[in-house]
């Protein structure tokens, strides 16, 4: 029994790093992913939610890979305190972003986006 | 005495967590600060229900699980919209009515909808939240109906559930 736990420990910590690794890089793919859709949506509060790809799943797979490839458990108390606080505080962030445009007349754009060329058009005809 | 126990317990957890050394000089430094701690917290006012809310540990235990799956499933969504060549996105505008009842109930269920992707609350008044979607057949008031039952079952106290 001893044997069998030290060989998955042994598999444990060859395995930890390439999917550590892997974890990080998704993370930041997912993170590259939320910019385009911030650059590609047409308003304020679409693009608000671009950013919340970036604050969840992206930040969390970044955590989760250095969760895996943490040195001591210190560490990982300390990674997995990060991501509760930013998983609150990034969704409150977004909600007093938006709040505030609200407060501030700003109005959304509502109803089906139509294709690029289709949009410019409309914008030129008011 | 209850509450003052409990966030004493939390902030040692806390301490340990963080500082990972036990020599007799640094515990010295964490027993003071701990102190300082709950001083500050009683002069605020913090330490009552809302300070340490040890009964509703086992709802949020259930609750967050399910809220990361919706999370994921969401992402998931935006992703591809994000990704699409054209884009098809809907957004719509709409008023969602809650059952929950305490103000700690409220802001969970607030803060999960922002917290899902693609679904963003503009504003909360009263028991009405005005919430911001990407995609209309998605954004729709029946579609909170869980997420607002589960919060309401996670965090409100059970006396005052309907």
């Amino acid at each position: 029994m001893a044997e069998l736990f030290a060989l998955l420990a042994n598999v444990w910590d060859t395995v930890r790093f390439p999917l550590g690794g892997a974890a990080c890089l998704s993370g930041a793919i997912l993170c590259i992913i939320g910019t385009i859709g911030v650059l590609r949506f047409p308003d304020f509060y679409t693009r608000v939610h671009a950013a919340s790809i970036t604050d969840t799943s992206g930040a969390g797979l970044v955590v989760v890979g250095m969760v895996l490839m943490a040195p001591s458990w210190i560490v990982v108390v300390k990674l997995f305190c990060i991501l509760g606080f930013l998983l609150l505080t990034s969704a409150t962030a977004s909600h007093a972003l938006v709040n505030a445009a609200h407060t501030a007349g700003l109005q959304p754009k509502i109803g089906p986006m139509a294709k690029r060329g289709h949009d410019d058009e409309e914008e030129g005809a008011h | 005495m209850a509450y003052l126990l409990g966030i004493f317990f939390a902030i040692l957890a806390f301490w340990m967590g963080n500082s990972g050394y036990y020599k007799p000089l640094m515990l010295g430094f964490a027993a003071l600060s701990i102190t300082v701690t709950l001083f500050a917290c009683a002069r605020m006012q913090l330490i009552d229900r809302e300070g340490a809310p040890y009964v509703r540990l086992f709802g949020w235990l259930a609750y967050y699980p399910w809220l990361t799956w919706e999370v994921i499933k969401s992402n998931w969504v935006i992703i591809k919209a994000c990704l699409r060549a054209d884009l098809d996105i809907h957004p719509a505008l709409v008023k969602i009515k809650t059952v929950c009842k305490s103000d700690l109930a409220k802001v969970t269920f607030a803060n999960s909808i922002t917290l899902t992707p693609g679904t963003v609350t503009v504003e909360i008044e009263g028991d009405k939240l005005l919430v911001h979607g990407l995609y209309e057949a998605s954004t729709v008031p029946e579609a909170f109906l869980e997420m607002d039952r589960r919060c309401a079952r996670a965090a409100d106290p059970a006396e005052k559930r309907a």
